[in-house]
């Protein structure tokens, strides 16, 4: 059992271990946390697939961007011990949802036990890369030349993201009526919205 | 080395745990993270047979999904802010107006 074997099963169990206690904790601000865990021990295996950039932009975009993200709504909703979210109740669709995730549980069981990821088409164990594989230098060759179209269709998914996120969350609408546009008619739309 | 089957596996593993999540979470910010995790098992699938079949593409693909995921979340966070300043709740279950 060498290095590369250790640091990868350490790394897998930090990986499962936080991404199980995420969705078994209450308090979502520990859920995002547990989720950060999981991100890191994922990054650690892709630098261990020789791909640094995409380990970096994983720990910068996910675990710095998009789940302070979700921190910050945590925060606006003020969630914790607000409500309590445990299910009592006999209901049917309670019982589908666990008997799909135990089927689906099962099933991932007998995939992984028979073997089918052994001979998924490509040799078992990795071979040793020629140097450049992974670097900064390569990604942004094929980005700028053989993925430009996608690339630039990209950014327009990006403004259309945000221009949706600012529409949806935006707290003062006329609904069904034209938005007003000048201050006199500010007061008596808020009052008809209350 | 390690045998990119094991990697394969993890993120199979990872992809489970994230529907899982999905399924059985009441708490709808929870949900929007489990997806967050799906994608993630993806891109660590994608990285793993990029590595293995030694093409680039693989991780323009990340790049791209890693957007995906980003706008995925902006969106569905202003979406959870809007329907809890309708609802005043984050329970999945009580937002049913569309339920048949």
């Amino acid at each position: 059992m060498n290095l590369d074997t250790i640091i990868f099963f350490i790394s897998a169990i930090v990986a499962v271990f936080g991404a199980t206690m995420m969705i078994t904790q209450r308090n979502p601000v520990a859920s995002v946390l547990y989720l950060i865990v999981s991100l890191v021990a994922q990054a650690v295996l892709y630098v261990q697939l020789n791909s640094v950039f995409m380990a970096a932009v994983l720990l910068i975009v996910y675990a710095g961007a998009i789940l302070v993200l979700f921190l910050f709504v945590i925060m606006l909703l003020n969630l914790r011990g607000r409500e309590d979210l445990t299910d009592h109740s006999l209901s049917m669709s309670r019982f589908t949802k666990y008997l799909v995730s135990t089927l689906l549980f099962i099933e991932m069981l007998f995939v992984v036990r028979s073997g089918f990821f052994a001979d998924a088409g490509v040799t078992g164990v990795i071979a040793t890369q020629p140097t450049g594989f992974g670097s900064v230098e390569e990604i942004a060759t094929l980005l700028f030349t053989r993925y430009l179209y996608p690339f630039e269709l990209t950014s327009v998914l990006i403004v259309a993201a945000i221009v949706g996120a600012v529409v949806i969350a935006k707290r003062d609408r006329g609904y069904g009526k034209p938005v007003a546009t000048s201050k006199q008619e500010e007061p008596s739309r808020r009052q008809s919205t209350k | 080395m390690v045998p990119i089957s094991a990697y394969l596996i993890l993120a199979a593993v990872l992809f489970v745990i994230g529907t899982v999540g999905v399924l059985i979470c009441r708490n709808i910010i929870v949900m929007l993270m489990s997806v967050e995790l799906m994608l993630n098992a993806a891109n660590l699938a994608l990285i793993t047979f990029s590595r293995a079949l030694n093409i680039m593409d693989g991780h323009v693909f990340v790049f791209l999904v890693l957007t995906v995921a980003a706008a995925e979340a902006a969106v569905g966070l202003a979406i959870v802010i809007m329907i809890f300043r309708n609802r005043e709740t984050v329970n999945i279950d009580r937002f049913n107006l569309m339920k048949w």
